[in-house]
């Protein structure tokens, strides 16, 4: 049985290696498909459905990709990595794009050589505790039992936290959120911290989400962005401005319900129209067809549309826009101008 | 006789009495219970104690099991239903999320057309086993085992029909090269000609030869990618292909350590002490992180491949120790007999000695195997979806985030179901192979 697949394997090998040396846009048009490494499983960002078709925020920006590059949401395999194995698989070349709520930080765009291409999602470790505990700021929290992901920025960001306001706290090390999903609901631990957006999804799967709150303080940065691999700048190109399309869509108001029209001929705005191709000749710069960005909002809808389908206020998880609204409406999303 | 006594004695029975049943409490459901249960007063009080406890328990988890909804579209649904059914104190498993996702947890993101492959790969490659571990069977069912490692990879992969041909078609050529070559140049030679030529052939020539034939004659099923594998089938297919690639091995490995030849012992023990100091994990990490920095860039050499050897050099090495096991149980005077038999060393091992090293070792080998099976689930750390990994990925659907027992009871179960046959057919194979004590 092994053998069969070693030959495959092999014939696959000796295809790959011979393009190895290609631009990811050419290999992911050759292949017909985009390689997009994602999340095993995280609520509202990335998940199979009953179908088997993945769902999310993180993924709905695959699709958005695959669009503009291929004219085709569905035509991205979508490559579930863990912690630990998705810098490799971006790396070996595994995957073209990373949209695994990853946190952009120094050292991995600096040191281990990827480009991140923005934010779609700023995020912040919060803390959640039971609105038993009569707790209304974290800094009250002096000598409670806290449950954390061991190995994480989170446990970092804990202790610096305590130390700068000089409290104390005991640490219950736990390995996944189910499991302190597990431990908290049984009392195992005072508090729950992680990023707000796992929180907001771990409070509404409680069957009392109101005995519990979310405390005000935000005590990390934690931008999550999608990335790729250092070195193919006309690659970075693609997959940042499908990104800032998405977001100057909901700025100028483009939706997937009025897209059509609006791209059908140009328009008063020229922003628009330069956006959606029916003035100058961005998607030719960036070696797409004119009607990229057109392809990449039609594929899920806007940043907004996108944002309250997968995580908004009208689903379980039910986050508020914050710091990810536009920046008109205060927010930090603020696409740079497409001219 | 009886009648000399008769002045003597008041009575005296002069018939033999019909036989008794035993007493009321010594027989029957009574008479187990007494005999087992209550033979003493420690022994009564242990077994209220302990009826008691799994009284306790059974009324914890029947309830949860029985109260429970699965019709729901989410969890929120779910508590819902059960609330209106059970009453608002009620708690209840959700088992909508298993009659959502089974098909999921089997056969991950297999198109679900072809869900017949898998399930017809997996009745084959149980009728190919059939007859290896039943000898009560038709031997005429050995050639479907000797089809089977070529026809379900195929039907589980799909692709051209030729590659699977191509691949056999190597054994084939070792086959006849050891035919003709020995008989002209020796045994040894035979043997490394035997060994070499097919390896050359499934490197250099099987992909083209297949590619070829492919053009002349296209025949062949629409391919599925690894990616889209996973629950039970991922399992399946890396815990069978394992266990059954490991015992060959491990036997060669085994005996390999035993050898005279130096080098060739040295190759064996060191092979199978690295492979067994270090944790599978480590071996996983290397298969899907390492190995993707040694190979060229681009190069995409088949993850789950990756992964099947892996935990086949892992089972090997412990399979070589269990089955070293049974060897240096066999007296001494058994691998002499054989000598004195005038056998060479190959019939030697094959008719006398591993006979009985193998069923010494059937316990040890089986749990092995029961081992590696259970050791699949280790590959959801590297992002592969196997039962585990996907019970995750069904949990950050928004619908069922935060139910967590019923998928890992489910998963249980099936593992119970595999693991519990295996161990059954090893004590059916111990007592058919008792020979003896008899």
């Amino acid at each position: 049985m092994k053998k069969s697949v070693i030959l495959g394997a092999l014939t696959v090998a000796a295809c790959a290696a011979g393009a190895a040396g290609a631009a990811t846009l050419d290999d992911v048009k050759a292949r017909g498909k985009l390689n997009c490494g994602t999340n095993t499983g995280l609520v509202g960002f990335a998940a199979p459905d009953a179908n088997g078709d993945w769902q999310g925020f993180d993924v709905a920006v695959c699709r958005a990709v695959a669009a503009a590059v291929l004219g085709d949401s569905s035509a991205v395999e979508f490559v579930p990595t863990t912690g630990k194995t998705r810098f490799t698989a971006l790396a070996s070349g595994e995957i073209d794009m990373l949209v695994r709520n990853t946190t952009w930080t120094f050292s991995r765009d600096v040191d281990l050589k990827f480009t991140f291409v923005g934010v779609n999602y700023y995020d912040g470790q919060g803390f959640m505790v039971p609105k038993a505990l009569g707790v209304s700021s974290a800094k009250e929290l002096d000598g409670a039992t806290v449950c954390i992901q061991t190995g994480t920025t989170t446990e970092l960001n804990l202790a610096d936290f305590f130390r700068v306001n000089n409290i104390t706290y005991e640490p219950v090390p736990i390995e996944t959120n189910e499991q302190a999903q597990q431990q908290y609901l049984a009392g195992a631990c005072d508090v729950y911290t992680t990023d707000a957006s796992g929180l907001a999804a771990t409070r509404a799967t409680f069957e009392d989400p109101t005995a519990h709150v979310v405390l005000p303080e935000i005590i990390s940065k934690e931008p999550l962005g999608p990335l790729v691999r250092h070195g193919d700048d006309e690659w970075a190109d693609i997959v940042r401005w499908t990104l800032n399309a998405l977001i100057a869509a909901e700025e100028y108001g483009v939706t997937s319900a009025n897209i059509d029209e609006l791209a059908a001929a140009p328009t008063t705005n020229p922003e628009i129209n330069r956006l959606l191709g029916t003035e100058g000749t961005l998607g030719e710069m960036l070696g797409l067809p004119a009607d990229w960005a057109v392809k990449a909002i039609k594929a899920g809808g806007n940043y907004g549309e996108l944002f309250e389908k997968y995580i908004g206020q009208n689903t379980p998880i039910g986050l508020a826009r914050g710091l990810n609204a536009q920046w008109t409406d205060g927010g930090l999303m603020y696409a740079p101008p497409f001219r | 006789m009886s009648g000399t006594h008769a002045h003597s004695a008041a009575f005296v029975r002069d018939a033999m009495l019909p036989q008794e049943p035993p007493p009321a409490t010594s027989v029957g459901a009574l008479g187990w219970l007494r005999q087992n249960l209550f033979s003493s007063w420690l022994n009564a009080i242990l077994t209220v104690l302990s009826l008691a406890l799994i009284g306790y328990v059974l009324a914890a988890i029947l309830p949860w099991i029985f109260q429970s909804s699965w019709s729901a579209g989410s969890l929120a649904e779910c508590r819902d239903q059960i609330k209106a059914a059970y009453g608002s104190e009620a708690s209840g498993a959700c088992w909508a999320v298993i009659r959502e996702r089974w098909l999921q947890l089997i056969f991950g993101f297999y198109p679900s057309e072809l869900y017949w492959r898998p399930i017809l790969g997996f009745a084959l490659a149980l009728a190919g086993m059939a007859p290896v571990l039943f000898t009560g069977l038709p031997r005429k069912m050995l050639y479907l085992s000797l089809a089977a490692p070529f026809v379900v990879p195929w039907l589980l992969w799909g692709g051209t029909v030729w590659l699977p041909v191509s691949v056999a078609l190597g054994f084939v050529l070792g086959y006849a090269a050891q035919r003709i070559v020995a008989p002209l140049a020796g045994g040894l030679l035979g043997a490394v000609v035997a060994g070499l030529l097919p390896v050359l052939w499934w490197f250099l020539l099987a992909g083209p030869f297949a590619t070829l034939l492919h053009q002349i004659g296209p025949l062949g099923i629409e391919p599925v990618s690894s990616r889209n594998f996973g629950g039970f089938m991922l399992s399946i297919t890396i815990g069978l292909t394992a266990i059954a690639l490991s015992l060959p091995i491990g036997v060669l490995l085994a005996l390999g350590r035993q050898s005279d030849l130096f080098i060739l012992r040295a190759i064996c023990v060191g092979f199978i002490e690295l492979i067994r100091g270090v944790p599978l994990i480590t071996l996983l990490f290397v298969a899907s992180l390492l190995l993707n920095y040694f190979m060229p860039p681009g190069t995409n050499f088949d993850i789950i491949l990756r992964v099947i050897i892996m935990v086949t050099l892992f089972a090997s090495a412990y399979m070589a120790e269990v089955i070293r096991g049974g060897l240096a149980a066999l007296p001494k005077g058994q691998y002499e007999a054989a000598d004195a038999l005038g056998l060479d060393y190959w019939k030697a091992q094959r008719l006398v000695v591993m006979p009985q090293a193998l069923k010494i070792s059937i316990p040890g080998i089986v749990s092995t195997f029961i081992g590696v099976f259970k050791d699949t689930t280790l590959v959801s750390i590297i992002g592969l979806l196997d039962p585990v990994g996907f019970s995750n990925s069904i949990r950050a659907d928004v619908n069922w985030n935060g139910i967590v027992w019923e998928l890992y009871g489910f998963i249980a179960l099936m593992f119970f179901v595999f693991c519990f046959s295996m161990s059954r057919y090893s004590m059916y194979l111990e007592r058919k192979l008792r020979t003896e004590h008899r």
